[in-house]
């Protein structure tokens, strides 16, 4: 089962002719991911990684039956190559580009809106359903299956999230990286609205940092449904906020105080159980589960 | 990237925002000069810091003559103003704006920045501004009014002329607030800002509004499609550090406690300052290097932080990713101790991707690093060797 990823997925590669692009599809072959195709504008018809190329992405999604994309595009194009997806209906999109400008993503953001396209990312390592699917950068040696479904804002706190709950002898159902930038695709409440419907999942870990009001949205959400599966956090930065800053508007509350402790606070009122610190998130997640 | 008040006040009146007459001073004399063209009206020197809360920290000073304006500019330039945005360290003024004053009916808030739940740009407006808005909208979110803006369809004039009211402005004035947010909308979305704050907006005694301050940031990420924007960078407010380290792939923030870091990745790098801190440890840095980063430049990050004289220890904390691998780090680590030498403890926490690989690098090099399985460990090592080396040093 797991979420958004499976062994049937079906992945297309936007810029795969790249070099880091090259090298993360042949990872994800390799894990078993089935990579269809690739689309890089200019260079429809030839072979790459023994697989065909495409200009367009529509061309690309018409002849492989394609339903996810994966964009590793430079940022400059990074947010066209999303919205050609979403114009090619492509049911997941995910974007590992790291530097794209706010602004292109508030337009993407928009054409979502309009669209049955799941994004994951900008800035994020993708998605993994361990032995199954990885469309995205992470390392897949490190995830293992089983029950936990994880949700993250940092690519490297995955990892060591996953590393802990692998000494747990806790499995992976899905990991998704929703990515670090201010404005995103899939957020913590679409996750968990997914984990919570997926019967192989039955703890849920959200991984979350200072800044922005994800982790206060998730808890609005966890505190109204009320869901019967366990529910572990961890949020980065509770001690790390240096008090440099630019005018009021980051502080003035609406769009966030954005500070650890008020997270921490939501999300517990929620009945999430929090660690303390990130060298506990393994041991949290199994007490969680515990109940 | 910020920009001073001076340069976001040139920008924004190309898009019809309304300012009192002014410009910029670099010395007593520039600010003199700047007053008599103001014709004796009483004017305001504005010291030209990136932080705000320049007012309260005595930034901001008011002359009621030419002489006096000359003399206030002489006891500003120079000067460090410690805000409460500043950090301890405070900013060194080195030029003024020197303004007509405004006389003041009423100070309302307006910025403009990126609601990030919504995904939208977004007004954020107050009909009471000033400074103490902070306090204003924690004890009374309700007086703070929001308007996003559906990027499709644009900024709506009547959806505008709503917000206007909403702040308490009527009439001619509500018309011109609208005015000025259609403005504001066009700059934020043409020039890439990711903040344009104007605190207060003032209404004068005639009915008119006047920017009397303006702050304004721009998102770094789409800088490349704005080179004159690029341009007004001032290097001078710059980390040096933060500026060098940036370039080799590096996300550097000096801190000033005695514990050097290295860490691969933003949110690991946060999560290990807090376990620092949790441990009663203080970091000297926050250092993340980026997925991309080469041996080179991390030989180059971990010189940085040999150069520290605060640094009295040095954690390292690795998760081998996908694209940055343990061995990578470990080898950068090796370049910079085999060229520097290696004059206080390193505690080394390797995990995911060649760490094995990355422990060999090291040992082999003869490195004295002491080695720890897991976060806890590596933050609790590091602690206490931090505070062996300042027992030692007291002594």
């Amino acid at each position: 089962m797991a979420i958004l990823a499976n062994k049937d997925t079906k992945v297309i590669c936007q810029g795969m002719t790249g070099a880091q692009a090259s090298f993360h599809c042949e990872q994800a072959i390799a894990y078993g991911t089935q990579i269809v195709a690739g689309v890089t504008p200019g260079k429809g018809g030839i072979k790459h990684l023994s697989l065909p190329v495409y200009d367009t992405v529509a061309r690309a999604a018409k002849e492989t039956g394609a339903d996810a994309s994966l964009v590793f595009v430079p940022p400059r194009a990074a947010a066209d190559a999303m919205i050609e997806a979403i114009d090619a209906e492509i049911p997941l999109v995910v974007c590992v580009t790291e530097r794209v400008p706010v602004l292109d993503m508030v337009r993407v953001k928009r054409r979502l809106q309009d669209s049955d396209t799941r994004l994951i990312g900008p800035n994020s390592q993708g998605i993994i359903t361990p032995e199954q699917c990885k469309i995205g950068i992470m390392p897949g040696h490190i995830h293992f299956p089983g029950k936990i479904g994880i949700a993250s804002r940092s690519a490297s706190l995955t990892y060591e999230a996953v590393g802990q709950c692998g000494r747990a002898r806790l499995g992976q159902s899905s990991v998704v990286g929703i990515g670090g930038d201010p404005v995103y695709g899939l957020g913590f409440v679409e996750c968990l609205e997914l984990f919570l419907r997926d019967p192989e999942t039955e703890g849920i870990l959200l991984i979350g940092e200072i800044g922005g009001t994800a982790e206060e949205e998730a808890a609005a959400f966890i505190a109204a449904e009320k869901p019967k599966k366990p529910i572990a956090a961890y949020v980065a930065g509770l001690r790390a906020e240096t008090g440099r800053r630019m005018g009021h508007a980051g502080t003035v509350n609406v769009f966030g105080k954005g500070a650890g402790a008020a997270k921490i606070e939501a999300l517990k009122a929620a009945g999430v159980q929090v660690a303390p610190n990130a060298a506990e998130i393994g041991s949290t997640m199994r007490a969680a589960l515990r109940g | 990237m910020n920009i001073h008040e001076f340069q976001a006040k040139e920008l924004l009146r190309g898009y019809g925002l309304p300012l009192a007459p002014g410009g910029l001073a670099r010395s007593a004399e520039e600010a003199e000069g700047i007053a008599r063209e103001l014709r004796g009206t009483p004017c305001v020197i504005k010291a030209q810091i990136l932080a705000g809360g320049r007012g309260k920290a005595g930034g901001v000073k008011t002359a009621r003559s030419v002489a006096e304006a000359k003399d206030l500019a002489a006891s500003l330039l120079g000067r460090t103003l410690v805000t409460a945005q500043t950090g301890p360290a405070g900013k060194t003024v080195k030029a003024l704006y020197v303004e007509a004053a405004v006389e003041r009916a009423r100070e309302l808030y307006l910025a403009v920045l990126v609601d990030r739940s919504a995904g939208r740009v977004a007004f954020l407006g107050a009909a009471e501004g000033g400074e103490e808005i902070e306090e204003v909208a924690a004890q009374d979110p309700g007086k703070l009014h929001q308007l996003a803006v559906d990027p499709k369809a644009g900024l709506d004039a009547s959806a505008a002329h709503a917000f206007a009211a909403r702040l308490g402005l009527e009439g001619e004035a509500a018309a011109e607030a609208a005015k000025i947010m259609d403005g504001l909308y066009r700059a934020f979305t043409e020039l890439d800002a990711s903040l344009i704050e104007i605190n207060p907006l003032v209404l004068t005694a005639d009915g008119a509004l006047c920017a009397l301050d303006v702050k304004m940031s721009f998102d770094d990420n789409a800088l490349f499609r704005h080179p004159r924007i690029a341009d007004l960078r001032d290097r001078d407010e710059d980390d040096p550090s933060e500026v060098e380290a940036a370039r080799y792939e590096i996300n550097y923030v000096r801190l000033d406690g005695d514990i050097g870091c290295m860490v691969n990745g933003a949110g690991l790098a946060l999560a290990t300052i807090d376990l620092l801190k949790e441990h009663g440890g203080r970091p000297a840095d926050f250092m993340d290097l980026r997925p991309v980063v080469t041996r080179q430049q991390v030989a180059t990050g971990f010189q940085m932080i040999l150069r520290n004289p605060k640094v009295k220890a040095i954690l390292v904390n690795m998760y081998g990713g996908g694209i940055l691998r343990c061995d990578t780090i470990a080898e950068g680590i090796a370049a910079a101790v085999k060229e520097s030498g290696l004059k206080v403890p390193l505690v080394v926490r390797a995990a995911g991707t060649n760490m094995e690989i990355a422990r060999k690098i090291l040992t082999g090099q003869a490195i004295p690093v002491a080695f720890a399985d897991d976060m806890a460990g590596a933050a609790a090592q590091v602690v206490a060797a931090s505070k062996g080396q300042a027992g030692r040093g007291g002594a």
